[in-house]
């Protein structure tokens, strides 16, 4: 990303010039590639601002601990962000997160100390964990695509079942001594760096990649702009929505293994919450609700954004209570920040 | 297209002026027979397109011209009939690649995903890929612009196309219908949204293209444009096909009588004026501009009833939605009963003593899942009751005057609208303009949808409401919902372009709506 960063630093001031042009730069850079940069004087500032309340804001060993916090709710974005822009929602990613690694603790860990039943070797956790994200996938994919219910009402439901499973199987309580294989991603380092930090960045390079230059890609841009255009295309709409929904699903998994595995543990209330986050940073980050629009690179921005805010704010000494009335206030600023910016009524 | 067909029609020679060539047909279907349900769409209809000519389909609403339009495009199969393109037979249904190369259609609604920029949406879903199987946007947006240079499309490849305006969108549509490799071309009301320069600048491009060997089929409600245009004329009369001509051979009157089925038949009988012209005009207005009309003025009567014809794109249902306050005008005054509502408020329209049909009933007219009685009484919460409390008893009361003065076939005022039938919805909606016992009642389009029975049912309350001394106006392009005016404004690209009195045949009308001359 620091490339990029470097590389672009000229765009505000290029956008000023050319306000009114729907290209800059000899028509080489479409205004719509810029919107999606939109963010990063943003970070840029922040940085700035970071540095000046505490000077270990720009420490490596701190950019880390805010990647790392960072890096499972980001997963949830990137999941989110695809599912955005073919025009669904799907809210039940938090439980999913909670779920999926939960009942791997549960066939895995011994019996005794929590709820676990010891039925399966260690080795088989991470496997369920995947497995049992993309069923909850299909079931939502079932429901919405082939059945045709309504989205948001289907994953409003499946968030409760889901997270309801978890407190069942649970007991409400917490899974422990969790296997080596759960553990990984959570706690080894790749090259001086947390895995899970790796995993997340890798993670959005494919998926830039793959939105931004595949035939695969650009059909998820073309169905949430119209469908019915992307049918007549020859584009399978109902095939490519299939993937994105179980996709996002599996991710969310494997988001929560992350999780657990930083945390050597699964709450039942694992990603709780989650949801609000992963809406508003994709927000921030250009995705319209609408469908169609947006970029990888912008979520991630918007996701960095927000916890670079949230990181300031803990290093300039404001009270932890504080932080959420702040965080939701940041949320509110950055919308109509993009709603002055964007010029256009967001529905 | 075989090799060998090539070889036998060789591409573009235009002998006489690129038109009507010989060879096998482009598209000839026979026999289409199209129900829907109860309704036959297409009954044994038929058309034969030969390569190079421009070829109009005209029809009054209803005629069967979009069922056609789908099964020439495989977007629906025929029940009966067959199809074929350049004598074989036509594609199966699935095979969407087979069906783009051999015909497109640029629909009124545009098939142009908005969020994405004019290179991606001509190369959708066979993106150029490079290295890697990675798509290569630079290769893409040049090819865009070869494709663009090529057909002479004066568009940037790098636009979003949502930044498109109508006219650059269609010549986008029909490079992108050509880079498939279609040459037969199915232009589907492609001025309606146009203006005159733009209209003048797409029928340039239509000639272009046909001297490169390009054929089109061209559907158009304004008959003029088919004679600027076209060279061959088939006309489709409910769901059948009536006729087909050399348009240089078909006057004017043969057309239209064509489209209406009757030669010159006598109106029907004539209503008694019930013109109160002592009492305060109904409604009155000066100097109305919109965004798609300019300057009209004119009365309506207390008592009179005024109709508003006019082509679906003429601007008559915008000035009729303009009185009503659905509207802000941009410049002028509507006054209604003497009163001089604001623009752009409905309440202060329907206060001035308005009351009005809407255009689409089931998307302005009625709440479906709300009961008879609610819909029928939703603007007149005043009768209800005091103090902002509605008094269920009074409005059923009321309700259930409305569905015996209407006639409403319902067991009772608490059943839904959506269990109704479309003209029994319609009556709900004609109830409630007629709540308040207006002064000015407007209707847009007031029979559309509705069965004959409730159709004359409503047209004869109409009438019994203007004796009683109201104003009417009735915006609409159908015959029948105009046949009780004592004159009818006719309205053609945004203006009044005439008016016509009561006694008109029908070829008179449809002629003036279509902005055609008949002695021309």
């Amino acid at each position: 990303m620091p490339e990029t960063v470097v590389a672009e630093t000229p765009v505000p001031k290029a956008a000023e010039a050319g306000a009114k042009r729907t290209a800059l730069f000899g028509g080489k850079v479409p205004l719509a590639k810029l919107r999606d940069l939109a963010l990063v004087p943003a970070i840029v500032v922040i940085a700035i601002i970071g540095q000046i309340v505490s000077p270990i804001f720009l420490q490596p060993d701190n950019l880390i601990n805010v990647l790392q916090q960072m890096a499972e709710i980001a997963v949830l974005v990137l999941a989110q962000t695809m599912i955005l822009i073919v025009k669904k929602m799907d809210l039940s990613l938090e439980s999913t997160m909670g779920l999926a690694p939960g009942v791997a603790a549960w066939l895995v860990v011994p019996t005794g100390a929590t709820h676990g039943l010891g039925l399966l070797p260690g080795a088989w956790a991470v496997p369920i964990t995947l497995v049992v994200g993309a069923l909850i996938g299909v079931i939502n994919s079932l429901l919405i695509i082939r059945f045709g219910l309504n989205g948001f009402i289907v994953t409003l439901g499946m968030l409760i079942v889901v997270r309801g499973v978890l407190t069942g199987i649970s007991g409400g309580q917490t899974f422990f001594q969790l296997p080596e294989s759960m553990l990984y991603l959570g706690t080894a380092e790749w090259f001086g760096m947390p895995a899970s930090i790796w995993l997340t960045l890798v993670l959005f390079a494919v998926a830039i990649v793959v939105l931004g230059w595949t035939s695969f890609g650009r059909s998820l841009y073309a169905i949430g702009g119209n469908v019915d255009a992307a049918k007549a295309a020859g584009i399978r709409t109902d095939r490519v929505l299939w993937i994105v929904l179980v996709t996002g699903s599996v991710l969310a998994a494997l988001a929560g293994l992350m999780l657990s595995g930083r945390l050597a543990s699964v709450a039942s209330a694992q990603g709780n919450g989650y949801i609000f986050t992963v809406f508003a940073a994709a927000v921030i980050g250009g995705i319209s609700l609408n469908g169609g629009k947006g970029t990888m690179f912008g979520a991630f921005c918007g996701i960095l954004l927000l916890f670079m805010i949230q990181n300031v704010l803990t290093l300039g000494g404001v009270p932890a209570q504080w932080i959420g009335a702040l965080n939701g206030l940041i949320i509110l600023v950055a919308l109509m920040i993009s709603r002055i910016t964007g010029g256009k009524v967001q529905e | 297209m075989s090799d060998g067909e090539r070889a036998v029609t060789p591409a573009p020679a235009p002998a006489d002026d690129g038109r009507a060539q010989s060879g096998p047909p482009v598209v000839e279907a026979t026999g289409i027979v199209k129900r829907f349900g109860q309704t036959v769409a297409l009954n044994g209809a038929r058309i034969t397109i030969r390569p190079g000519e421009t070829h109009a389909l005209v029809g009054r609403n209803g005629a069967g011209k979009s069922t056609l339009v789908s099964v020439l495009t495989g977007l629906q199969a025929p029940d009966e009939g067959t199809v074929t393109f350049g004598g074989a037979a036509a594609p199966r249904l699935a095979d969407r690649d087979a069906w783009r190369s051999q015909v497109a259609c640029v629909y009124q609604k545009s098939t142009i995903i908005p969020t994405l920029t004019v290179a991606e949406n001509l190369f959708l879903n066979r993106h150029q890929h490079g290295r890697g199987r990675l798509i290569t946007w630079q290769g893409m947006r040049r090819r865009a612009q070869e494709l663009l240079t090529t057909w002479s499309v004066d568009v940037d490849p790098q636009t979003m196309a949502g930044e498109l305006d109508v006219e650059q969108r269609q010549f986008v549509e029909i490079a992108r219908a050509l880079s498939f490799g279609a040459r037969f071309i199915i232009l589907d009301e492609p001025t309606a949204q146009l203006d005159a320069a733009a209209i003048s600048r797409l029928f340039d491009r239509i000639r272009d293209l046909q001297q490169q060997g390009v054929t089109f089929l061209f559907i158009s409600h304004h008959l003029q444009e088919i004679y600027e245009i076209c060279d061959m004329v088939t006309v489709f009369r409910d769901a059948r096909h009536i006729l087909t001509a050399p348009v240089a051979e078909l006057p004017h009157v043969d057309l239209v009588s064509a489209m209406t089925g009757e030669a010159a038949a006598d109106s029907t009988e004539v209503r008694a004026s019930s013109l109160d012209s002592a009492a305060t005009a109904a409604l009155d207005i000066s100097g109305l501009h919109g965004e798609t009309y300019q300057d009209v003025s004119f009365k309506v009567g207390a008592g009179e009833i005024v109709g508003l014809a006019g082509a679906a794109s003429s601007g008559r249902t915008e000035v009729a939605e303009t009185v009503v306050g659905l509207r802000a005008a941009t410049a002028g005054q509507v006054r209604i009963a003497g009163t001089l509502p604001r623009s752009g408020s409905v309440p202060a329209a329907l206060k001035a003593g308005a009351g009005f049909v809407p255009q689409d009933r089931h998307h302005q007219g009625y709440v479906p899942d709300m009961s008879i009685a609610d819909n029928a009484t939703l603007s007149v919460p005043h009768r209800l009751g005091s103090n902002g409390f509605l008094s269920n008893r009074t409005r059923d009361r009321l309700a259930e005057g409305m569905i015996e003065n209407l006639a409403i076939k319902t067991p009772g005022p608490e059943l839904p609208v959506s269990a109704l039938s479309g003209g029994n919805q319609q009556k709900v909606v004609m109830a409630r303009a007629l709540a308040d016992d207006p002064k000015l009642l407007v209707l847009i389009n007031p029979t559309a949808g509705v069965d004959v029975r409730s159709k004359e049912f409503l047209l004869g309350k109409v009438e019994e409401t203007a004796d009683t001394g109201t104003g009417v106006l009735i915006a609409s392009d159908e015959l029948d919902d105009l046949r009780m005016c004592d004159r009818i404004l006719v309205m053609f690209q945004g203006r009044v372009t005439s008016e016509i009195n009561r006694g008109w045949h029908d070829h008179d009308l449809v002629a003036a709506m279509e902005g055609v001359d008949l002695d021309a």
